[in-house]
């Protein structure tokens, strides 16, 4: 065969590959109970050569698994060395620091024979609905209450599951029936993956996949390590300071680029908080990663060589690599900001390409109403988000997150399943920052509950001390903001809150950083937003300098005046 | 009284051709492609129809039936060319149309943008009203509050209104007061009220479903008027039916209040003709294959019936990919849509790795081979290097092909920074083409719960005939079937598709406390709807078809299974037949049930059709000898990418029943079959062509 045609070969395999990691973690995603695994599709699927390392990977909704499910398989093979593993063996874990950060993250390992050999090993994750403990609530003070710590252990032997850890996973979760059927679904993919690797072996005839994956790999590292080579070599700093729990948290980052790729060390960052809001650092590594990777190398794949060219370090115990047994629940909180945090460092070294800090950490609505006599009360979670920054020559996305890719539950589905009423929930205007390029607007909620009963609240919303901010020029995005419709009494961030009945919980989510000075914005786009009514007349006039006739069109003589005054 | 007139018309008009097919007498037709004139598409469709009568001798009065499907409302969506609408919705939401999923298609692109929404912000307008999700009443609608935008809707010249309320799938009353108080107002405006058009719960994409049928109502109504009058001024006075992306016909007063179930009607014409081919040959598992010169479409069909869904997405704007472009709850034909045509743009990525598509040369400039200036490599040039296109029969001999500037084009784009020579840089083409096809259908066939292995191909469009083979045999697949006619296939399906309507409620019944006589009164409702619609385009009193199905789930998941119901089942045990038929469908999809689980049965739907046209006779088999072939050339054999001589016949010269052995080109005018080494073709009775492998004829 000559080279050009095995060339085309290694083509056609590596991406039958991508489509048995496809069809993995589609599978997952169908069968999958918990609302973040299918309205974001918060699962992931990859194939990994004998040695641990990801070959290729399902391009999944949220980035926080990224780097943290390629790097767990090598923890499995650490526990069992491949050839002591055996045909029809699955293996399992949820251990926040091993697999992906917290324990409400279930990762399955099977693998996969071939003349009586192991040649690879297909790895799935999934979010589960409950795994015990004290559930979503960042309370506990270390990981012994966020619920079941299962440690790299065997899921099926030789085709039999493993009934004693079901028994147990079934004692300790509230919804056993769904996380039962969420582990089924995990052994299943991986088996689906592994019969579209025997089929593909089958084709062309091979007997393990050492070469195929050793040229994707070298591939992959030589197209990345290309373009790390276009950035400026150096270090660059950035501070990021955001609300916390207890205390403001400041984020630390230095970034350099040099001839072994791209190194992030977070030194100087907070040390670790009394809630869950600690990062794991395989999770740091996720996020991390996935901010220099969108920047860089936005189309290329994930895996183990792509992935290898970016090194992170964190002083032990800080908030981003919370030591064994922190608290890890919410780790999210910390982890969506790190992308922000790595664009502040390569703003300086890089021009016109990185957007404006976003909203970052979700702002999802968790309400429920205790249960009382007959009425079983409800607890229930909707993902919604504030605004995203401002791009270099496009403004930023309104009420979309950034870094997650999650979606969002529709109002008519929240309010089928519970008595909750949304009766608001609309584009907040003037929240996003003021900019050459304008930062995505929030969104405003209003939410009572139908039922005469009180709701509870369980707030963990950031960006309400510090606002996102802007680049270039650019202005900050409106921070967030929760009151009552009432009136009555002040809503904190964080923390469990009572909202009375009868009354309403007004939530305003924080806008986008701006990118570039308000100044130089088209004055035709600001008179389009004001007539879109993302922007305020009085807005235009205050952060952008723009007037208008008392009929509402835009003056350019009065326009002029004012950005002349400056 | 029935019609003894013959004559049958069918138009399907696409973005470049608008095919005709004149059925004469069943399984006689004359066929012709037309340019689509953009500007006044009935034109073309009269002129075309025209140049068919003279051809056939024909006259316009023995037109008995005239069906016609078009991609004319996908094209305004698309290009953004429909009529300026505004949108009432509830106080509070008008901005969920915008919002869509709040969420990124494209999670690595930092520079990601969303469509923008049909209805700008400024035109969506509030309405003081609020219902509860099980349609109780917590805030009246306030008249007044309505009434006010009247002047707005002046103002603004706004031509078509799109109404969506909240929890309007639950209770319509206030959408119908709303709709009847602009009517009033404005005698002349197009209202469109959600809970009419799409009774579904998911306030984003009932919102999308509505907005686009308000978009594109005044254009599709003014023209589907237009070419009626056009055809009753040519003398034919025929029924007019419209082909639906459900695969059904509807009438055309409801194409004209609903066009949004238009969209995908020339594929779904492609899908029916699939169905027809393996319900004749008795095939219970196929696969349709359409290949244009822009997308590929593909379609599984179980027990003759084309796999159904109720959801599509159209325009999509970013490398096609899912969410990038409009949700649209409708009934439609479950396809599967790839951006990879004949036009499709191959190039080299950062990894060294060929991509193809979604770019796509399109008509003009075309592949480089057309000589109209496109110096870009397209599937189609890397197509004409390996020898699977005969240059001498390629579009009846109409465009002369240039493999000079095919060879230029693969050898600048690919060949130079793959280290490859343009011979090889075809065959990376054509395998990553081909792979990529054939990976989105093993996706979809999981999805789906459905295996590809030991299904029958059904292959057409411009391109599909070329390809086909070799995605059979990367899927496993052992049959492939080219029909007659493969070129303008989807007019031909439109022949053999029934009157149908799909009615549909969202109604939340969970099994284990299951209410029979909610059921029944949904179900009840849903047929009174569906036969006030089907009876409009029936002309005797047949009896219809009916199917129920509902789409059902383990309680907290978030997608559901459809299950199909029969007719009694809530005569006796609803409660235990429903749980089997969800758990027998479950289990196909997923491997396993989950016991003791609550199931919920969400969405409903009932089907009522009329009896399906009968099929044409098949011609008598009469085995003929093999054909001398007209002459050979080099042909790359893709399994071993060896070059091999391959005999080229003209489909016409093969005879029923004749057979030749691959490596063989069959050429017609709108397309070349190929036949790789292993496989042998012959023609069956209906004048399908039939490929198969040594395995397959064994």
């Amino acid at each position: 065969m000559s080279d050009a045609t095995r060339n085309i070969q290694l083509q056609v395999i590596w991406s039958r590959l991508i489509a048995a990691v496809e069809e993995q973690a589609r599978s997952l995603i169908r069968a999958g109970f918990s609302t973040s695994t299918r309205e974001a599709g918060d699962v992931s699927a990859g194939v990994f050569n004998r040695t641990g390392e990801m070959i290729a990977q399902a391009v999944t909704g949220t980035p926080g698994h990224i780097n943290s499910m390629a790097r767990s398989v090598r923890h499995f093979l650490d526990e069992y060395p491949i050839d002591t593993m055996q045909e029809g063996d699955a293996y399992i874990t949820n251990d926040p620091w091993k697999a992906t950060g917290h324990l409400t993250d279930l990762s399955v390992v099977t693998p996969i024979f071939r003349n009586g050999r192991a040649v690879a090993l297909f790895a799935c994750t999934t979010h589960v609905v409950d795994i015990g403990g004290n559930g979503p609530s960042p309370e506990s003070r270390d990981v012994y209450g966020e619920g079941l710590f299962i440690p790299i252990m065997k899921i099926v032997d030789r085709g039999e599951m493993n009934e004693h850890l079901l028994k147990i996973v079934r004692a300790n979760v509230k919804e056993p029936i769904q996380v039962e059927g969420d582990i089924f679904a995990l052994v299943a993919c991986n088996d689906i993956g592994g019969a579209r690797l025997q089929k593909i072996m089958d084709e062309y005839a091979l007997d393990d996949i050492e070469a195929v994956g050793n040229q994707i790999l070298e591939r992959s590292k030589q197209a990345m390590m290309e373009a790390i080579a276009r950035l400026p070599r150096g270090t660059w700093r950035n501070h990021m300071r955001i609300d916390g729990y207890e205390a403001p948290i400041d984020l630390h980052a230095a970034v350099t680029v040099d001839e072994m790729g791209v190194h992030i060390d977070l030194a100087g960052t907070s040390p670790a908080s009394r809630y869950g809001i600690n990062c794991p650092m395989c999770y740091t590594e996720a996020y991390a990663a996935f901010g220099v990777k969108c920047l860089v190398a936005p189309s290329l794949p994930n895996n183990a060589a792509t992935l290898g060219c970016i090194t992170i370090t964190a002083p032990e115990d800080c908030i981003a690599n919370a030591s064994f047994p922190r608290p890890v629940v919410a780790r999210s909180t910390i982890g969506m900001f790190l992308p922000d945090l790595v664009f502040g460092c390569f703003e300086q070294a890089i021009d016109d390409v990185v957007p404006a800090e976003s909203t970052g950490t979700l702002w999802n609505i968790r309400l429920g109403v205790q249960p009382s006599g007959q009425d079983r009360g409800f607890m229930v979670t909707t993902f919604h988000s504030g605004g995203a920054g401002a791009r270099p020559r496009l403004d930023g996305l309104s009420a979309t997150p950034f870094p997650s890719g999650i979606r969002n539950v529709p109002v008519e589905v929240t309010e089928a399943i519970t008595s909750l009423v949304i009766w608001k929930k609309e584009f907040r205007e003037d929240s996003g920052g003021a900019g050459t390029y304008r930062g995505g607007l929030g969104q405003t909620m209003v939410i009572g509950n139908r039922a005469d009963a009180p709701l509870t609240f369980y707030a963990r919303y950031e960006r309400v001390e510090n606002a996102p901010k802007g680049r270039q020029g650019g202005q900050p995005g409106a921070k967030g903001r929760l009151s009552l419709g009432s009136g009555s009494a002040r809503v904190k961030s964080k923390g469990i809150q009572t909202i009375p009945e009868k009354d309403t919980i007004i939530i305003e989510m924080p806008g986008g950083g701006g990118y570039g000075s308000p100044l130089a914005r088209d004055p035709e786009a600001v008179a389009k937003d004001v007539m879109l009514g993302y922007v305020t007349v009085e807005g235009a006039r205050e952060q952008y300098k723009v007037a208008f006739d008392v009929s509402g069109r835009l003056d350019r003589d009065a326009t002029a005046r004012l950005r002349a005054a400056g | 009284m029935t019609d003894s007139r013959q004559a049958r018309l069918a138009v399907d008009i696409g973005g470049t051709f608008t095919d005709i097919v004149l059925e004469i007498a069943p399984g006689q037709h004359v066929s012709g492609k037309y340019l689509t004139t953009h500007a006044a598409p009935e034109r073309a469709v009269l002129e075309g129809t025209r140049d068919l009568l003279a051809r056939s001798g024909v006259s316009p009065a023995d037109i008995r039936l005239v069906v016609h499907g078009t991609t004319l409302a996908t094209n305004a969506l698309i290009e953004r060319k429909g009529a300026r609408t505004a949108l009432l919705t509830t106080a509070g939401f008008r901005d969920s149309l915008e919002m869509a999923y709040e969420h990124r298609f494209e999670v690595s692109d930092l520079y990601m943008v969303r469509p923008e929404p049909l209805v700008p912000r400024n035109l969506r307008l509030e309405v003081d009203e609020r219902l509860a999700a099980d349609g109780s009443v917590l805030r009246h609608l306030d008249e007044e509050s309505v009434r006010a935008l009247v002047p707005v809707l002046e103002r603004e010249t706004v031509e078509s209104v799109a109404v969506c309320l909240l929890h309007s799938y639950a209770n319509g009353e206030h959408e119908t007061r709303v709709g009847a108080i602009l009517r009033d107002a404005l005698p002349g405006l197009n209202v469109t009220l959600s809970h009419e058009i799409c009774p579904e719960i998911r306030e984003f994409e009932r919102g999308s479903t509505v907005c686009a049928n308000a978009y594109v109502q005044p254009i599709m109504e003014s023209y589907l008027r237009r070419l009626d009058v056009g055809l009753k001024d040519a003398g034919i006075d025929a029924q007019v039916m419209l082909m639906m992306s459900s695969g059904g016909l509807t009438s055309l007063e409801i194409a004209c209040a609903q066009p949004i179930k238009l969209v995908e009607s020339g594929p779904a014409g492609g899908a029916v003709l699939a169905a027809d081919i393996a319900r004749k040959l008795d095939l219970p598992e196929a696969l349709a294959f359409d290949m244009g010169g822009t997308t590929a479409k593909l379609v599984l069909i179980d027990g003759g019936m084309p796999h159904q869904s109720r959801s599509l997405e159209v325009a999509r704007a970013y490398r096609f990919l899912r969410g990038s472009g409009m949700p649209l709850r409708v009934p439609v034909i479950d396809l599967v849509e790839i951006g990879a045509g004949g036009g499709s743009i191959g190039a080299v990525d950062a990894l060294g790795r060929v991509q193809v598509g979604p770019e796509s040369a399109g008509s003009e400039p075309g592949p480089a081979c057309y000589g109209r200036g496109g110096t870009k490599p397209t599937v189609t040039d890397a197509d004409l290097v390996m020898g699977k296109i005969d240059p001498e029969t390629f579009a009846g001999g109409m465009i002369s092909l240039d493999i000079g500037a095919s060879c230029a084009a693969l050898q600048c784009h690919i060949g130079a920074s793959a280290q490859m020579d343009a011979r090889t840089s075809a065959i990376a083409i054509v395998e990553v083409v081909d792979e990529n096809m054939a990976n989105a259908a093993r996706v979809h066939a999981t999805d789906n719960g459905a295996e590809l292995e030991g299904r029958t191909m059904i292959a057409f469009g411009g391109a599909a005939p070329m390809h086909a083979a070799r995605i059979a045999q990367k899927l496993g697949i052992d049959t492939v079937i080219v029909p007659r006619g493969a070129g303008v296939g989807s007019a031909h399906g439109f022949l053999l598709a029934p009157v149908s309507y799909e009615a549909v409620r969202t109604r939340l019944i969970s099994l284990s406390a299951f209410d029979v006589e909610l059921a029944r009164s949904v179900l009840g409702e849903m047929r009174k709807e569906a036969e006030s619609f089907v009876r409009l385009g029936v002309t005797t009193a047949a009896a219809l078809e009916e199917r129920i199905s509902v789409y059902m789930r383990y309680r907290g998941q978030g997608h559901e299974v459809q299950v199909y119901l029969a007719a009694d089942v809530l005569d006796r045990d609803p409660e235990t037949r429903i749980r089997e038929l969800f758990e027998m469908e479950y289990r196909r999809h997923f491997g396993r049930i989950i016991p003791k689980m609550e199931i919920e049965c969400l969405t409903w739907t009932l089907t009522l059709a009329a009896p399906t046209p009968e099929a044409a006779a098949a011609d008598s088999a009469t085995a003929s000898p093999a054909p001398a072939p007209r002459r050979t050339q080099t042909l790359v054999d893709l399994a071993s990418m060896q070059d091999n001589p391959a005999n080229i016949y003209h489909r016409t010269d093969l005879g029923c029943g004749a057979s030749v052995a691959g490596p063989a080109i069959i050429a017609e005018a709108e397309t070349n079959t190929m036949v790789p080494v292993g496989f042998t073709a012959c023609t069956d009775t209906y004048g399908n062509l039939i490929l198969k492998t040594g395995k397959a004829a064994a």
